[in-house]
């Protein structure tokens, strides 16, 4: 089943329209030595009865379990109207919209995208969506070596551990140099800052709520970058807390991940990263950019702009090579941030009281919070044998957390705890009880 | 549109018209063409040194972006602020409103080096 | 038609909050933090469905109709692939979770970085990269690399007239400088332009083969040799291997790195601008270049594991893992045989179309393509121009064909129909084109001034350019 629609006759007939006698006098031009004269060693064609019981089979190789998981992909609510709105074809088998007369639909739904992203970010601009939110941060590092014609970029540990890995990846291909700086209380150790700041500095990142959930000092961060003129980039990896925190009006760049966003985790990916920021920025931005405009008949449009900074214009001088965008997911964002609308706010004070209760509950059992900061949704707590503990856990079906020890050596029994809206108080009970009764296990 | 005779040129379609020590600088109704409708121009800083042939501003049309070259070495001393909000100015009068820049050099040899009208229509004929 | 914002009603409510069980505590965030307005908009589901249903009809799929974009290979995406994507045990898990929980995503992983190495002779793949562009990014990183480890110093890549933006931003991105080789009138490389271009400063030449004209690169075998000869890497721009599977593999011709795009090759849904996939694949002496981290099969368990010589991670988590089980989908159920009954037909398709074309159309490259063809509009009448075609085409019902690429063919028009298209439409299409060459030559203000039947006629570029409007803004 190759959903190939030519039957034999009419392969034929098109042969002889062609000119030539076989399909393979098509590929007489590739070399006799590499033509394959054996089949791939692959299987053998599957029924779609038989792929679907083997992928579901797959499936369910994968253990679901009650999860307090986030680290940087979250448990929230999906509205089943989005689902519905994505599997319209008409916006799943487009293509990029570059006949924009037949492609409204796409272009509308991208100027709508940027206009939430600007409205939550406070941002004044913002792109069609990038893929994620680990590569647009480091877009955003390049973006300020590009701008300030500074080569050093300070990075916060307090920032995803894998994002940072990829900003370095990027930093060291691109010749700028990648400093990092410690945390203190669970926030960005502003002192730190201070020491390695300087006139060469092109941009500090921070993320918020950071890796540990805790809020951080951007005011401080801005007047410490400012006055060496370095940009400052906020990145936010838990969308959800844009409806409840402060935005990050005073930021350069403001990047992030929007699977939170009515968009499964789906293992990772596809989800999308989002980028906005100042006006003075709009020609620099990477990414594709959708605009207002007119027709011939002076009725309002969108057309995709500012394409000439683009690779497929500017090539060897863009800012960058971004081509495809995630324009499926930053739709289904769109419909999320639509449906829910002003709720948003409701849904993340849900998700601090629901963590904060968490918390609370974990303390009545020994169970401390790691670090004082103020917290979103996620918080760090201190479990003596917290590798073992997790261990029972799971065997009960309980995915209790991020072992953070793994990712920050210096945080011995240490585990990163998420709860949102998905989690009812029964859940969060179990997690207690069976936090409780591993401990006292382990005490034995 | 014919090449203002008392103005130089360089291969890269900029003009440049002298007076002492002070030039305008601007690109030919050639290039203004091939480009097609110019949407933005990123100018150059008022103080900036500039460098013979090295990028001065860039020009963004709706199809691509250009490069302007400086036709000599010197201090960039006015710019063209109206292009900010009439970039369109570029296309419809290249030789006159659309200047891009003045600048201050010191190099008369890096002036005359350059082509003269005559020379500029002789190498645009071979196009 | 309306904005999203400009039907919000105050008071209204598009969902029922998830309920507050727990007891009402006082957060942790101070007041100060938090903030003062939302400016979203306040819908019921009935409004927010029917806009993006509205929106929705404002637009053209696959599923629409024919649309022969050239280099994007818009072939019909299998609606099980949807379903199975779908599947709570895919899209409920989470990246962090512990390796055990998430073996049957590893084995997917796994496999299908196995069945690519098989489709293309490679050694190793990696199924990070988010998109094609982001895929030659890596390899670009990993050329890069390759040479600092060696302690050679190669600051220059070579790349072909005729290749995708993306090949020269990548190149630039990473530091190295770009030199331009030329095409020859065949449509191929000019390798006489390549030797003399080569040197110890060459890092490596990045090639489409088939190339951005649907021709395959005749030498590239040749070309191989010269490059290696010079200790230079050769990469492969996978982005036509729709007209290879099963036929050639990228690794006979010589190339040490490629990239393949899922979305276009493997049927995954180009979703109006992505998501897509771009996994690398390379030869064995670049695997432990590939970014980390790595999966490995021990027994029956998957695992996760890194390399010091790794270039570093390029994305956060493993890929696009949704779109990887649509394309792992789709090579399950076309197996083998079903893999070359794409190339096959998608090779024979194009030719098809482009022998009902060729009379009536100028065709630069007077030969046998592959999976696409190039024409022009070197012919037309009354100085109606390849984008005049493009428009009067929407009239028509046709998606266009891709518009002025490669930039070395003036007013270029490249028609990849795919092997999902039937005779009957690329009938249809062929008749559109020349019924379009007709009106070209008698009534030609139709063919300027279209289209007329789509939801906007045609669309002020440079107005969106100079002013800028990004964004909804009340006034």
């Amino acid at each position: 089943m190759s959903y190939v629609l030519n039957t034999e006759s009419e392969k034929r007939e098109m042969l002889k329209t062609i000119g030539v006698n076989s399909i393979m006098d098509l590929f007489g031009d590739i070399d006799e030595s590499i033509i394959q004269k054996e089949r791939l060693k692959l299987d053998k064609p599957l029924s779609e009865a038989r792929v679907k019981a083997d992928m579901s089979s797959l499936s369910e190789k994968n253990i679901r379990k009650l999860s307090f998981l986030g680290a940087g992909s979250y448990n929230h609510f999906i509205p089943s109207v989005i689902n519905h709105m994505l599997l319209r074809s008409e916006f799943y088998t487009a293509y990029t919209p570059y006949q924009p007369e037949m492609s409204q639909g796409s272009l509308q739904s991208i100027f709508e995208f940027q206009t939430y992203m600007c409205r939550l970010t406070g941002m004044d601009v913002s792109n069609a969506s990038m893929y994620d939110g680990s590569t647009a941060l480091a877009e955003a590092a390049s973006m300020c070596s590009i701008i300030s014609g500074r080569k050093k970029i300070i990075t916060s540990k307090t920032i995803h551990p894998q994002y940072r890995e990829v900003v370095k990846t990027y930093c060291s291909m691109y010749d700028i140099e990648y400093k990092e700086v410690g945390y203190e209380g669970g926030i960005t150790d502003c002192s730190e800052i201070e020491k390695c700041i300087g006139e060469d500095v092109a941009g500090v990142l921070v993320q918020n709520p950071n890796f540990f959930g805790c809020v951080e000092d951007i005011k401080k961060i801005r007047e410490i970058s400012s006055k060496t003129n370095s940009m400052l980039v906020v990145c936010v990896v838990e969308a959800i807390s844009l409806g409840l925190l402060e935005p990050p009006k005073t930021a350069d760049i403001v990047v992030g991940e929007g699977q939170s966003f009515g968009i499964p985790k789906s293992y990772g990916g596809p989800a999308f990263g989002f980028m906005c920021v100042k006006k003075e920025y709009m020609r620099k931005i990477p990414g594709r950019l959708v605009g207002e405009t007119v027709d011939m008949d002076k009725m309002k449009g969108y057309i995709m702009t500012l394409t000439a900074r683009e690779q497929h214009i500017r090539r060897e001088k863009s800012t960058s090579n971004l081509c495809t965008n995630q324009a499926l997911l930053a739709l289904a964002g769109s419909v999320y941030l639509s449906i829910v609308g002003k709720q948003l706010k409701d849904i993340a004070l849900i998700n601090a009281k629901k963590a904060k209760y968490l918390q609370e509950n974990l303390d009545k059992i020994g169970i401390k919070k790691r670090f004082p900061n103020p917290f979103f949704n996620e918080f760090a707590v201190k479990i003596p044998n917290s590798e073992s503990v997790i261990g029972r856990l799971e065997k009960s079906g309980i995915e209790a957390g991020l072992n953070l020890e793994r990712h920050y050596p210096e945080l011995k029994d240490c585990i990163l705890v998420c709860s949102t809206e998905t989690h009812s108080k029964e859940d969060a009970e179990r997690l207690i009880e069976k936090i409780k009764g591993a401990l006292d296990e382990t005490d034995i | 549109m014919k090449n203002p005779e008392n103005f130089k040129y360089t291969k890269e379609h900029e003009w440049i018209s002298a007076d002492g020590s002070v030039g305008i600088v601007g690109i030919t109704d050639f290039a203004q063409h091939a480009l097609t409708d110019v949407v933005f121009v990123e100018l150059p800083q008022k103080g900036k040194n500039l460098i013979q042939l090295k990028t001065a501003a860039v020009i963004e049309s709706v199809k691509s972006v250009s490069d302007v070259y400086s036709p000599v070495s010197g201090e960039v001393i006015e710019v063209n602020e109206k292009l900010l909000s009439n970039p369109e100015l570029i296309n419809k009068d290249p030789y006159g409103t659309g200047w891009i820049f003045k600048i201050r050099f010191e190099n008369k040899d890096e002036l005359n080096a350059l082509m003269s009208s005559e020379e500029y229509t002789e190498m645009m004929k071979e196009h | 038609m309306k904005l999203i914002f400009e039907k919000t009603s105050p008071g209204r409510k598009g969902i029922t909050l998830p309920e507050l069980d727990t007891p009402d505590v006082e957060i942790d965030i101070p007041e100060t933090s938090v903030r003062k307005e939302l400016d979203l908009p306040e819908l019921g589901e009935v409004d927010v469905v029917r806009h993006y249903t509205a929106l929705s009809k404002r637009n053209f799929g696959v599923d629409s109709g024919f649309y022969p974009l050239g280099s994007c290979t818009m072939k019909y995406n299998p609606k099980i692939n949807e379903d199975i994507a779908r599947l709570p045990g895919f899209s409920e898990l989470n990246p962090m979770s512990q390796e055990e929980n998430v073996q049957g995503a590893m084995k997917i992983m796994y496999n299908l970085e196995q069945f690519l190495c098989e489709i293309t002779g490679m050694s190793a793949f990696t199924l990070q990269p988010a998109a094609g562009s982001h895929g030659e990014l890596t390899g670009v990183m990993i050329m890069k690399k390759y040479f600092k480890d060696k302690g050679e110093d190669r600051r220059i890549i070579l790349i072909p007239d005729s290749a995708h933006g993306t090949n020269p931003a990548s190149a630039a991105m990473c530091g190295f400088s770009v030199k331009t080789i030329n095409s020859c009138k065949e449509g191929e490389i000019d390798i006489n332009n390549l030797k003399e271009n080569l040197d110890k400063n060459v890092a490596g030449l990045m090639l489409t083969n088939p190339n951005t004209l649907g021709i395959f690169e005749r030498e590239v075998m040749e070309i191989a040799r010269i490059l290696h000869d010079n200790g230079s890497l050769f990469y492969c721009d996978g982005a036509n291997m729709n007209a290879l599977l099963g036929i050639a593999k990228v690794a006979d011709m010589g190339f040490d790195i490629m990239h393949f795009n899922l979305h276009k090759t493997f049927s995954t849904p180009h979703g109006g601008g992505g998501p897509g996939a771009g996994p690398i694949g390379v030869t064995k002496k670049l695997e432990i270049l590939l970014p980390n981290p790595r999966i490995k099969k021990e027994g029956e368990k998957y695992c996760y594991y890194s390399n010091d010589e790794s270039i570093g991670r390029i994305r956060a988590f493993f890929g696009n893992f949704g779109v990887i089980v649509r394309a792992y989908t789709y090579i399950k159920t076309l197996g083998a045989e079903g893999l070359r009954e794409v190339s096959e037909n998608a090779v024979l398709n194009a030719n098809y179309l482009l022998a009902k074309l060729k009379d009536d159309y100028n065709l630069p490259y007077k030969r046998i393509c592959k999976h696409e063809f190039v024409i022009n509009d070197m012919n037309m009448p009354n100085n109606v121009t390849t984008a005049d075609i493009a428009k009067r085409l929407l009239d028509y019902g046709f998606h266009s064909p891709t518009i002025y690429f490669p930039l070395i063919v003036h007013g270029a028009m490249m028609i990849e129909p795919t092997e999902t298209e039937s005779k009957q439409t690329m009938d249809e299409f062929a008749e559109a084109m020349i019924s379009i060459k007709k009106e070209a030559e008698e009534t030609p203000d139709v063919v300027k001034n279209s289209p007329f039947k789509t939801p906007v006629r045609r669309l002020d570029a440079v107005m969106a350019a100079r002013n800028p409007i990004l964004k909804f803004e009340k006034h």
